[in-house]
């Protein structure tokens, strides 16, 4: 800060502004001539040189017009009135660069976006930019010169979750020659997509192309796999993290145990399997997640074990029939923890499925034969609980006819808004499974169908070809009870309108299936706390940018994959995984990365020590010294969001770029009556 | 607690049992009511549709009144469904609606009325005694339990939806009148048709509808192996109950499930005698059901460990939370 005057600095600076077209989406609607001469004119006394208007400010042509005027109009400043500075603040930062001015002595004033698109009156509108640009330029008068701040990358990565899409990231970043750390919550990697059986639309098997890769992930000697384990803390900033991450106890001793597996077929408990089995198969206290489970080994689930059920005694069957020495089963084994560091992290922690009980007229858990999507991949899975064959709850009767609801919990306000993508195709995969090992009759209900992927649509015609039923409408209720004496017992009843149709039917059938949504992890709120990423209204992980970045987070360094950010099917997960491991290792190549130096800092001696700041950092970039009884903010881990600006009650926090004279000054020019001409005393007189 | 009570046409006729069933407990669950003075018809579900303002007019005289006659309580309660939605569908939509409030307090004028929407919480009688009174209070009071008794809880369509304040946990599949009658110590089975409809007034224009209807209810009751259907709502109680002879001997049939109110079955649980309660009234004879009340509890079989699934086992039904 200096003591200049805002006249005083108006008058030594020489500001170049630039109105842009933007084709016709700004000089629709604003009179781009009239605001360029109103600076040009207007403006002249606020240090403006010159003002130009131009089709596309951020073309080759427009940005060289402005790397002209700085060389030949000696021009110290520039505002550029054009779009969002989310879109293109970094295009004229870097225009300044090149000709030898501090890119942060740059403002954008954002008259797309907050004028043109959203306004209609013409004339209300360019008044409306006229304020803004002036807002800009008494801002830039303020600017100060800003260095970005440099870090340099540890080249090791954390990759969090191990399903499809950060199978695919850990593979990408070690077979370039980096350390992975991949941290698995359960017990084998492998994810959701482990539990299917065939994919859309070309039917392979999803464990032929899935094993495959985890089994090298498995034995890559640059990935160190971390399963059974989660992420704690997570401390530092990009380039330059600390991860704690806890290790659950798997009472089996990873580097003796062979994956023998006598322990599981000598354990004599058995309980129905929640979790890879979606409930509708068993497995034994001390078991193995899955047949091709990574890394080969049991773990024991001390909730149902009868050793610790029975206060640690009786049984121990597994630890009595092991083979190995010293024995694999660890009946002592505590919580471990172990701090990793690590430059760059993948969040790829995928999705839970919606929950069907949540709409009880669809009868799920209280109808026997009203199944879910999941539950049905377990069946149809060859390895599944019923080997592969397709039945009712009883275990053995085949269904004649097969309902299958699509949009359970997804496109209803009542539940979850958005589309979950992936179920219009699941559906009709099951309903082709269905049809090939039954020969049952299958109903499609839909709302609409939704295959836009490739050769997703063929996918559905040849569907529609074998014969399956599709009706339009969405389900009402599944009911048990007939309504007429007429109708059969023993029945399912879907009742739904028949939206093309234009009649109410009544179909009865002897399998429902409800295609249930995907959700964000019912963690994901403190998942994204804990790595300082914030979740969208529905909980799914935020992205810097929805269309132009869907791979970065708010957050240097930690980027995401797959089902985390939303909704998405296999093959977008994997090309989410491949795209966030190249992102990662651009990070690595550079060595080290130029931060934006727009950060906060805390002016010790009017600080009060109220740690007010502290907890608001979404960051975690705050931390309280207790020896000085200040709050102190680590640079490299601010991201210059302002929260603790506005908060500190003492206005002890600055934050650069964004300092109280730039606001102030900026909503001064923007409240100046256009419309008049300025009566301000000229400085230059 | 006290309410104020707009008992409603039905509750004064047909419904008489719900009525005296009603006033016999009050005092056991702590529950005084306060009659709201010349209240008048509450238009039923028909007016609404005949003439929006004049019916919202109709039901605003009865809050207006018993605004002004509050003392100690803004809860105002209705045991017949149609009444306590009407109630509650024009208290929101005057809250809503700034242009009917208006209206309907212009109308209200003429009769030297005012009603401030918002102003009273419009309950219905199930939603005080299982959410203010509370389960317990009503075991607590529980002499005679309802041992072996299986009864069908049907809520119909009125009272849990549209739910303007929110008041259920479910709107498809209730459970609160569930939990109280097993207070009582009966066994509640569980059924698909909670809140369907049961004919409503199609009894009366087209009765072929409401026969398909009564019949779908009883035979499910039936089906799912309940003595008795329990209800909260005088035409539910009328359909099911008057016309099920009339549905018998369209469909040639011959159901008898009887069809009570919950709150001759806490009467009953409170030690009354059936016929303080109206019990007897009924067409469809609830002796024969309520010969089954047995003095000790069911013995029920103790939780088998669960043993290992064999070859030939079904499939294991989803976990319910």
């Amino acid at each position: 800060m200096t003591d200049k005057t805002q006249q005083e600095r108006a008058g030594e600076e020489r500001i170049g502004v630039y109105v842009c077209h933007c084709g016709s989406n700004i000089a629709g609607v604003v009179n781009v001539e009239a605001v360029a001469k109103f600076a040009a004119e207007d403006l002249k006394d606020r240090g403006v040189v010159l003002a130009r208007d131009y089709t596309f400010m951020c073309s080759v042509a427009g940005q060289e017009l402005i790397e002209q005027d700085i060389h030949e109009q000696g021009l110290t400043r520039v505002v550029v009135a054009a779009c969002s500075p989310h879109l293109h603040e970094k295009t004229f930062r870097n225009v300044c660069e090149r000709s030898g001015i501090n890119p942060y002595l740059s403002e954008m004033a954002s008259i797309r976006e907050h004028v043109a698109w959203v306004h209609t009156d013409k004339a209300a509108a360019t008044a409306k930019a006229k304020a803004i640009v002036n807002g800009a330029v008494e801002r830039v008068l303020k600017n100060e010169p800003l260095e970005a701040i440099r870090v340099p990358i540890d080249a090791a990565t954390l990759v969090v979750g191990g399903g499809i899409a950060g199978l695919q990231a850990a593979l990408e970043v070690a077979e370039a020659g980096y350390d992975v750390y991949l941290i698995e919550r359960e017990a084998s990697l492998g994810g959701h997509m482990a539990q299917f059986d065939k994919t859309f639309p070309t039917l392979d098997c999803a464990a032929c192309i899935l094993t495959p890769k985890m089994a090298a992930v498995g034995s890559h000697a640059r990935i160190h796999l971390f399963t059974w384990s989660e992420v704690e803390k997570v401390e530092g900033f990009v380039g330059n993290y600390t991860v704690t991450v806890k290790k659950k106890p798997r009472y089996v001793d990873e580097d003796v145990c062979t994956g023998c597996g006598i322990c599981v077929e000598k354990c004599p408990v058995m309980v129905v399997d929640e979790n890879f089995e979606a409930g509708i198969g068993y497995r034994k206290a001390i078991y193995w997640p899955f047949a091709q489970a990574v890394p080969n080994l049991p773990v024991l689930d001390p909730d149902t074990c009868t050793y610790f059920i029975g206060g640690k005694g009786g049984c121990k069957a597994c630890e009595i029939f092991c083979p190995t020495v010293p024995n694999s089963i660890l009946f002592d084994q505590k919580e471990e923890r172990v701090s990793l560091k690590v430059g760059n992290i993948i969040l790829a922690t995928g999705w839970d499925l919606f929950n069907a009980r949540r709409i009880p007229q669809y009868g799920y858990g209280r109808l026997a034969n009203v199944f879910t999507s999941l539950e049905l991949e377990r069946m149809c899975n060859a390895a599944g609980p019923t080997s592969g064959r397709v039945v009712l709850r009883d275990g053995q009767t085949a269904p004649k006819a097969v309902g299958i609801v699509h949009c359970v919990g997804s496109r209803d306000r009542n539940y979850n808004g958005y589309c979950s993508a992936i179920c219009c195709m699941q559906s009709l995969k099951l309903a082709h499974l269905v049809k090939e090992r039954t020969g049952a009759e299958v109903y499609n209900f839909y709302i609409d169908i939704r295959t836009p992927g490739k050769e997703y649509d063929e996918f559905y015609l040849r569907v529609m070809d074998e014969g399956v039923h599709f009706v339009r409408g969405k389900v009402a209720e599944v009911s048990d009870v007939p309504i007429a004496p007429s109708e059969e017992g023993g029945k399912l009843y879907v009742q739904v309108e028949d939206t093309l149709a234009g009649l109410q039917r009544r179909i009865p059938v002897d399998m429902v299936v409800l295609s249930a949504g995907l959700e964000p992890r019912h963690d994901s709120a403190e998942v994204g706390k804990t790595f300082g990423i914030a979740c969208s209204t529905n909980g799914w992980f935020i992205e810097k940018h929805a269309k132009m970045d869907p791979i970065a987070t708010m957050t240097e360094g930690v980027f995401v994959a797959g089902c985390a950010q939303g909704p998405k099917d296999i093959p977008a997960s994997v090309s989410q995984g491949a795209a966030a491991a190249a992102r990662v290792l651009s990070h690595i190549r550079q060595g080290e990365l130029a931060l934006e130096p727009i950060r906060a800092s805390v002016l010790e001696e009017q600080c009060s020590g109220c740690r007010i700041c502290n907890g608001l950092c979404p960051f975690n970039a705050i931390s309280f010294v207790a020896e000085r009884k200040v709050s102190e903010i680590n640079a490299a881990l601010c991201q210059g969001c302002g929260t603790c600006v506005a908060a500190c009650p003492a206005g002890a926090i600055q934050g650069s770029g964004f300092s109280n004279e730039q606001v102030l000054a900026q909503i001064e020019g923007l409240l100046r009556d256009v419309a008049q001409p300025v009566t301000r005393e000229p400085v230059t007189a | 607690m006290k309410a104020l009570f707009y008992p409603g046409c039905s509750m004064q006729r047909n419904a008489r049992p719900y009525l005296d069933s009603l006033l016999a407990i009050r005092a056991d669950i702590g529950l005084e009511l306060q009659e709201i003075d010349d209240w008048n018809c509450c238009g039923a579900t028909e007016y609404m549709s005949v003439h929006r303002v004049a019916a919202h007019s109709l039901i605003g005289r009865n809050l207006a009144l018993a605004q002004a006659q509050a003392v100690d309580t803004d809860v105002l309660t209705a045991g017949c469904s149609a009444c306590f939605l009407n109630l509650s569908k024009t208290d929101t939509q005057m809250r809503e609606d700034a242009k009917l409030n208006g209206t309907v307090n212009e109308a209200l004028a003429a009769g030297g009325l005012h009603y401030d929407a918002g102003s009273l919480k419009v309950r219905h009688l199930l939603d005080l005694v299982c959410h203010d009174i509370g389960y317990d209070a009503v075991k607590a009071r529980v002499v005679k339990p309802l041992y072996g008794l299986k009864v069908a809880a049907y809520y119909g369509c009125q009272v849990v939806r549209p739910d303007y304040d929110g008041r259920w946990d479910s709107h498809e599949h209730p459970t609160a009148m569930d939990t109280l009658l097993r207070a009582l110590g009966a066994e509640v089975v569980d059924w698909s048709l909670k809140t369907q409809c049961c004919g409503g007034h199609m009894s009366v224009i087209g009765p072929e509808v409401a026969f398909g209807l009564i019949r779908r209810l009883i035979h499910g009751a039936a089906e799912a192996g309940a003595d008795m259907v329990v209800t909260l709502c005088p035409m539910c109680q009328l359909n099911l109950d008057a016309y099920q002879v009339e549905m018998n001997k369209h469909f040639h049939t011959d159901y008898r499930v009887p069809v009570l109110y919950f709150t001759q079955l806490m009467g009953l649980a409170f030690g009354k005698s059936a016929k303080e309660l109206g019990i007897g009234k009924e067409f469809v004879d609830a002796t024969p059901a309520l010969a089954k009340i047995q003095a000790e509890a069911p013995k029920v079989a103790e939780a088998k460990r669960r043993r290992r699934p064999k070859p030939g086992d079904g499939l294991p039904m989803p976990r319910m939370e």
